[in-house]
């Protein structure tokens, strides 16, 4: 049997394998450092390779071409998700440094590992396989599940990281079991080849089966609602980095794949998830809002936000048009720069021990941090959705490409959510500027790497929201893929 | 052909339900193996000679042995009675629960009609086609299992390492 080596293009995967050799070198750096030296460049390294994958992500914009045997496609769709994660990754990577630092756990494992994490989310943006894609997601989760347990001494974290694997590890299969199904109908794992056997022979029911079970399983990684139970108490227990991290980098994954394969797999079968996507997406919407009003603890707070942000941007995929499409993508960038800095905001006033994760903690941080609280409320307003931030354009395209799809009710449910979601989001501002302060909040460690990365997000958070029309316009050349 | 996928199907089933069900460890464990086994036979129907040696060697072999170490060292005791409360209540409602959602699934399979399955490609499951398509075909993703596996091992460390430094 003779064997033909397909031929291969590295620079296709060029992000890739900067951000691999990178989490390498910081293995090698923390294990050869001198003992008893302050470790360092950590950061340095991590963030020096983030830089160069957003070059060799600019410089292979405009490709549109299949690689590796069909395996991962190569085109702006996947590019624009690969921009998306880097700069989830690198304002995480910046936001970790003093926190870690703080609780004496500055390893290069850590950096390392959220490097990985990114290359598992990109395979999971370009994948064109169903089992790259797979791959892709556990790259993904076993670092979020590791790093989520970082803090051993800490029995939340424990708690966190133990809930996350159990149920993650549970949802792995409902996927692997979902793609079992479609390639026992189909015959193939190439998303191309499967949408050609759907599209002439129509469904069957090993194809629902599929089709059902990759919702559950994506579901699960979004935090849609039935599927939810577990973000709260991740979110809470989890390194307060590591949430904000795993908060952006996952969701926008997950959404990446579960955009293209129901818009390049399933577009022919739209009536049959089509409703099903719709009660999801209410009740992602309605349980999140809803039961973030009687949080007390910040983090919680956003994780049930977090959720409620899930159900918002699918109705983007519902309305299934291009500007939908567009919707999404722009939301999701949205999303990563107004939950980091939020995330960003929680480091700072938690501090040591994160004891400082009431929202009441808050009162009179406006008098105190004036700069601190302007930022905070920045990324409040954004989340509710408030001109002139990136949160207003965000919902109004995807609310926008609803009507235009004639999901009038769904848009209506969506608005009224929003109004919900001002209640919770407002109060914090309420009560950083008319509140006195409660108790004496201490010295905030303002350090110059967090209060330039958190001004730079806000600032881009109104920047976007102001003028949206280079996102827009990137959003749009990525989605051309999807016919429509 | 049809009574042996029988007779393995019941045996993993069963052996699935003992491995819950006893109180032992190391009988749950030793269940496993049996599991693996059925499993092993299952896959050889299904023509996949690779994967069923691969179960029997890695699954089998090799991590039960390492599961049975890590029961052994740990020494584990028998949990005592009355450890967690269960009501009669509970064990009924839990059981109506579980009886009715398998009851409505087999229900549902047996009312839906399968289509015929794909054809398989010539040399389907062999060692030579699994290593051809591993190094072809499906290289990226073989080259990213590395990456996988190094992440778990990183883990593994970091997570159970008695002192970091």
């Amino acid at each position: 049997m003779s064997i033909e080596i397909p031929t291969i293009n590295l620079t296709n995967i060029g992000p890739l394998i900067t951000l691999s050799v990178a989490g390498l070198l910081l293995l090698l750096v923390d294990a050869f450092s001198i003992k008893g030296t302050k470790k360092g460049y950590f950061h340095q390294i991590s963030l020096v390779a983030v830089v160069i994958a957003v070059l060799q992500t600019i410089w292979l914009w405009g490709r549109n071409e299949m690689d590796f045997s069909r395996m991962i496609y190569v085109d702006n769709y996947s590019f624009f998700f690969y921009l998306i994660f880097l700069l989830g990754t690198g304002v995480s990577i910046l936001l970790s440094v003093r926190y870690l630092e703080n609780y004496n756990k500055n390893y290069g494992e850590y950096y390392a590992l959220m490097l990985f994490a990114a290359v598992g989310m990109m395979l999971m943006a370009a994948g064109g396989n169903l089992v790259t894609i797979f791959l892709g997601v556990e790259i993904l989760s076993i670092p979020i599940y590791i790093m989520a347990g970082m803090f051993r001494e800490d029995l939340k974290s424990n708690e966190s990281a133990l809930k996350y694997l159990l149920l993650g590890a549970f949802s792995s299969a409902f996927l692997l079991f979902g793609i079992a199904m479609l390639y026992g109908a189909t015959g193939t794992f190439f998303l191309e080849d499967i949408a050609k056997v759907i599209k002439s022979g129509g469904m069957n029911a090993l194809t629902y089966m599929g089709l059902g079970l990759l919702i559950v399983g994506l579901g699960f990684k979004v935090s849609l609602a039935p599927f939810h139970m577990w973000t709260p108490d991740v979110y809470e227990g989890a390194p307060t980095s590591v949430t904000a991290f795993m908060s952006v980098g996952t969701k926008a994954a997950a959404f990446a794949v579960f955009l293209r394969i129901f818009m390049d797999v399933f577009p022919t079968v739209r009536m049959d998830w089509d409703m099903l996507l719709w009660v999801l997406a209410v009740a992602t919407m309605t349980v999140g809002n809803v039961t973030a009003l009687a949080q007390t603890n910040i983090k919680r707070m956003l994780a049930y936000s977090s959720i409620a942000h899930a159900g918002y941007i699918l109705i983007g995929m519902i309305a299934g048009n291009q500007l939908g499409a567009i919707g999404i993508l722009y939301y999701l960038v949205a999303y990563t720069l107004m939950n980091l800095g939020a995330f960003g905001v929680v480091i700072l006033v938690s501090r040591k021990k994160d004891s400082y994760l009431n929202i009441y903690d808050y009162s009179g941080l406006g008098f105190q941090y004036p700069g601190l609280a302007l930022v905070m409320s920045v990324f409040m307003f954004g989340l509710v959705g408030m001109p002139p931030t990136a949160g207003f354009i965000g919902k109004f395209y995807i609310f926008s490409a609803a009507i235009e799809a004639n999901y009038i009710w769904l848009v209506l449910i969506g608005v009224v959510n929003s109004l919900i979601s001002v209640y919770y989001y407002l109060r914090i501002t309420v009560i950083m500027y008319m509140k006195p302060a409660e108790a004496d909040l201490g010295p905030v460690d303002m350090n110059a790497t967090m209060t330039t990365t958190l001004i730079a997000s806000a600032v881009a958070v109104l920047i976007i929201g102001i003028f949206p029309s280079s996102v827009f316009n990137l959003a749009l050349s990525s989605v051309k893929i999807f016919g429509s | 052909m049809q009574i042996i996928f029988f007779l393995l199907a019941a045996t993993a089933l069963i052996s699935g339900i003992m491995v819950v069900i006893q109180v032992n460890p190391v009988r749950s464990a030793l269940f496993l193996v049996l599991n693996f086994f059925a499993l092993a036979g299952i896959y050889l129907l299904a023509n996949a000679q690779f994967i069923a040696a691969i179960q029997i060697i890695v699954y089998a072999g090799a991590i039960m042995v390492l599961f049975l170490f890590v029961i052994m060292l740990l020494n584990l005791r028998q949990p005592e009675e009355g450890g967690a409360q269960q009501h009669l209540g509970q064990k009924i409602f839990g059981a109506t629960l579980a009886g009715g959602t398998a009851a409505l699934v087999i229900y549902t399979i047996s009312k839906i009609k399968l289509p015929p399955g794909k054809e398989m490609v010539e040399g389907f499951g062999t060692t030579e086609m699994v290593a051809k398509s591993l190094f072809t075909e499906y290289l990226l993703p073989f080259e990213a299992t590395s990456i996988l596996l190094l992440v778990a091992v990183v883990g593994a460390v970091i997570l159970a390492k008695s002192r970091l430094d």
